[in-house]
């Protein structure tokens, strides 16, 4: 670099940072960064946009003359240029005047803020009611009024997640079964939980809500367009927080008709099946299907135990006394993670996924449990 | 010397054990605050090396979790509040003209619970079940239900250093009431003080609180009291009332001091009086005032009324008034000033500079509904740390820069200080710089594990956060060397420095203002 006026005491630290900057610069105009809220899909979510893009621009613009002012001292007001300290300590006239205009500015902000939030708050006159009721670790919707309730859980496999296979398009934001909700009505949510927290978090909808064991939230979302929306579980609840998407379907109010009676067609053939008494392959093979679903979370896919969470293999539980497993698996264990399975479960299923628990994983019980001794 | 007998001291680790010297026990709160956060720092690494990329690497969630819970408390409760009291040891009692701090025996104490209380913390996790997992905010029921003994290690460990912060604090108090040298009016008080004096009174008024709350969690854990369990008529939601009627005035626990080193830095590097010392000292009052109301904007989702909404909101954004006059002050004590911008002067500035970012951010989380998208996401992640490394680790890294030379009288290696300065800066900017976007694009935070739309940003990040870490070897190093040897510091040391620290010799002798100076 010649000795030019142009570069004046560049040194190495300043040369280094513009490098820096210039980097971070040219990254970003090359990738597909998302930058800014997911694109809404309700009202509300419109609102909170518009409201955020304005405090944000407020927050900029006090950003760029507090520190325009500072820069430009620095700049100006150095030893180096042989400037002498002024001598003032306080001006009462500016004082006042730096104390008045944020206050104003505040002001400014509180008004719509206030009126987004009262309509926020308003969820009278809903056209359908949803309950979302939080588990470790999946949702559970109810549609009390359309008498439909189902899980959701994550449905992206397992080998992806720990690397083996090709990550999917929508890893981790996938599940078995989306809430499906119609488009064009005002949909009620009442959100609670069954165990510890969890909070219910759609972006496009700009909703979200914790979920309390013990405690009703309401909020309520009017979806615009069809589409599939996907959000994800926001208070940290436990080892799997991060594996409990939420995804939502928006169908025409016909389409969803439609979807309701098959979902009603379903539930009365699960009825029925569960009556049925199933040989012991049989009901290995449906426990196995369970167990991944509903237990390999904590008790590991091959039922080796994850983290603090027991063992299947070997398990003092499942090689011992059939009552006290039964009565385990129905009722859980009060104090930790293991739920009371008898008010998620179907009886078929819990006769199925204990019967593989003492069959599989070199488990040496060999009993076969039918529905029948489910008790309750 | 007339008092020369008083220089006799145990040497060894006797010296150390028995002190009841403040230069002594400042230097060992701060040798323990940098080892704490060499221990906090290597932890969010593990955080950071594990989100480097989606899909599980290197921890396991159980794991990361305990990462990113103890990494909090380890920060707060063993780095930043440690370093501050030990800054206030060094420096309250030289900078008002005391000899000593008004309980020097409390003050030994109020120190060595630290080690074993930080001891019993990093020994949870090595217990059965593992150590807390649930958050550094403890929130029932997750934390009643997490088996093993680490969250009970956690809760008593929490109760000691909490008792350790009341002792210092009480200590803090009692020295500025009844020690300033004749003529030192309150208004007259160095800045720095002032802003130990009202945290003092913020850390009194809070941790008990704290204490209230984490018990309750313990009997609920083991005595089956049920307080936040709602099976039982309890409620989980009134453990995070509770946990922030602590939380919120803890953050200005941590940033107070640090303004006031600002405020101490700036018009010496300035060559210029502090613009508007009365109205910083009433600002200070303020925030310290409205931290106290203002508790619930950590939790709008939780379903509270309306009402309790806005109220909120409102009370929240008014702390923008205050905080903003501090800033405004600042940028006015710099305003045709003579600056130079030595190592110290740097930190002051960025401080201001990354504080502030923290603080508009924190303006649009105050907005309730905009706060629905924001909260639990890696918006709040970026606004705090944002907040703390700018407020704070800013602060104390400038404070001991400025003040390295008086306490081992020597000058430091100022090209390795500003290299130290302008790494932790980029490295801590494109750590947490980019986590606003995250949030904002729909990422919650304390997840281990991530979609594909956030990788590149956590890239960054995480690069960032190696470079920032890496940084602080070079502060270790010249620290280090100032101890030991260097251009011998006069004991004006800056140029522009006002105040009775500058008045003794660098090294101070062992005992100071054995007679008060006088201050007119």
């Amino acid at each position: 670099m010649s000795k030019t006026r142009s570069t004046p005491h560049l040194g190495l630290v300043p040369r280094l940072l513009l490098g820096i900057s210039l980097l971070v610069v040219s990254g970003l105009a090359s990738a597909d960064y998302a930058l800014n809220f997911q694109k809404p899909v309700t009202a509300i979510g419109h609102k909170l946009l518009e409201l955020h893009n304005l405090i944000i621009i407020i927050c900029v613009v006090i950003f760029v003359i507090v520190f325009g002012v500072m820069f430009y001292s620095i700049f100006a007001h150095r030893k180096s240029r042989g400037v002498k300290p002024a001598k003032f300590h306080g001006s009462a006239t500016l004082e006042v005047v730096w104390t008045i205009i944020p206050f104003l500015i505040l002001v400014a902000m509180a008004v719509p803020s206030t009126a987004t939030l009262l309509e926020m708050d308003d969820v009278s006159k809903s056209e359908l009611t949803v309950k979302v009721t939080g588990y470790q670790w999946k949702w559970k919707y109810d549609y009390p009024d359309q008498d439909v309730s189902f899980f959701s859980n994550l449905a992206t496999p397992r080998a992806q997640i720990e690397n083996k296979e090709k990550k999917g398009e929508h890893y981790l934001l996938e599940v078995d079964n989306p809430i499906v909700l119609p488009v064009g009505k005002k949909v009620r949510f009442v959100v609670t939980a069954n165990d510890v927290l969890h909070a219910w978090w759609v972006p496009a909808l700009g909703v979200k809500k914790d979920a309390i064991p013990g405690f009703v939230n309401e909020m309520w979302a009017k979806i615009e367009e069809p589409g599939i929306y996907r959000g994800q579980c926001a208070e940290l609840c436990g080892k799997d927080h991060g594996y409990m998407p939420i995804v939502v379907q928006a169908v025409s109010p016909e389409e969803f008709d439609k979807w309701v009676s098959v979902q009603k067609d379903q539930a009365a053939k699960a009825a029925a099946d569960s009556s049925k008494t199933l040989s012991k392959d049989e009901l290995i093979e449906r426990g196995k299907k369970v167990f991944a679903t509903t237990c390999a979370a904590c008790h590991g896919p091959n039922g080796e135990g994850v983290g603090p969470f027991p063992k299947m293999a070997g398990s003092k539980v499942a090689n011992g006394p059939l009552p006290a497993h039964i009565n385990i698996v129905v009722k859980g264990k009060p104090g930790t993670a293991m739920a009371a399975f008898g008010a998620q479960l179907n009886d078929l299923d819990l006769a199925a996924v204990i019967t593989y628990e003492r069959n599989g994983f070199g488990n040496k019980a060999g009993d076969v449990v039918h529905a029948k001794r489910i008790p309750g | 010397m007339a008092t020369a007998h008083h220089d006799e001291h145990p040497s060894g680790i006797m010296r150390w054990l028995t002190t009841t010297n403040h230069k002594d026990i400042g230097t060992l709160y701060l040798v323990f605050a940098f080892t704490m956060a060499i221990v906090g720092g290597i932890m969010s690494l593990v955080i950071r090396s594990e989100l480097w990329q989606p899909g599980l690497q290197i921890v396991d969630p159980h794991f990361f979790n305990q990462m990113t819970t103890v990494h909090a408390l380890v920060m707060i409760f063993g780095f930043v509040m440690p370093a501050f009291t030990g800054l206030a040891n060094w420096q309250i009692p030289l900078m008002i003209g005391a000899p000593d701090m008004a309980l020097p025996r409390m003050n030994n104490w109020s120190f060595w619970i630290l080690p074993f209380a930080a001891t019993l913390l990093m020994l949870s996790l090595f217990m059965p079940g593992g150590g807390p997992a649930g958050g550094w905010t403890l929130y029932p029921p997750l934390n009643v239900q997490q088996s093993g003994p680490g969250v009970d290690f956690t809760i008593l460990s929490i109760h000691m250093l909490g008792i350790s912060s009341i002792l210092g604090s009480i200590n803090i108090i009692a020295t500025v009431l009844n020690m300033r040298a004749p003529g030192m009016t309150l208004m007259k008080m160095p800045m720095f003080a002032w802003g130990w004096f009202i945290t003092a009174f913020l850390l009194i008024a809070s941790l008990p609180v704290l204490a209230g709350a984490v018990t309750m969690l313990l009997t609920d854990r083991h005595f089956g009291t049920h307080f936040f369990d709602a099976a039982y008529g309890g409620d989980p939601v009134l453990f995070q009332h509770v946990f922030w009627f602590f939380g919120h005035p803890e953050v200005y626990i941590l940033v107070l001091p640090a303004f006031g080193v600002f405020s101490t830095i700036i018009p010496t590097f300035a060559r210029k009086p502090l613009f508007g010392y009365e109205t910083m000292v009433y600002a200070t009052a303020s925030i310290a005032f409205l931290s106290f109301i203002v508790w619930a904007h950590h939790m709008y989702t939780v379903g509270m009324p309306l009402q309790g909404e806005l109220f909120f909101m409102y009370a929240t954004m008014l702390i923008a008034v205050p905080t903003g006059v501090k800033v405004f002050n600042w940028v006015s004590t710099m305003w045709r000033g003579a600056m130079t911008f030595e190592t110290p002067m740097l930190w002051a500035i960025g401080g201001v500079f990354i504080f502030t970012i923290g603080g508009l951010s924190g303006l649009m989380l105050s907005i309730t509904p905009a706060d629905f998208q924001y909260h639990d996401t890696y918006f709040v992640v970026a606004h705090f740390h944002y907040v703390i490394i700018g407020g704070s680790v800013f602060g104390l890294f400038g404070a001991v820069s400025y003040w390295l030379p008086k306490w081992t009288g020597h000058m430091y290696n100022e090209t390795l200080g500003k290299w130290h300065f302008w790494l932790t800066m980029i490295g801590f900017n494109l750590t947490f710089f980019p986590q606003h976007f995250l949030g904002l694009a729909g990422m919650p935070r304390r997840i281990p594990d991530y979609s594909l739309q956030f990788v590149e940003f956590n890239q960054w990040s995480t690069i960032g956060a190696f470079m920032t870490i890496a940084a602080q070897l070079i502060f270790f190093y010249y620290a280090m060397q100032s101890i030991r040897a260097g251009q011998k510091a006069t004991s004006q040391v800056w140029e522009g420095a006002e105040g009775l620290e500058w008045t003794v010799p660098s090294p101070p002798p062992y005992h100071t203002f054995a007679t008060p100076p006088k201050v007119k």
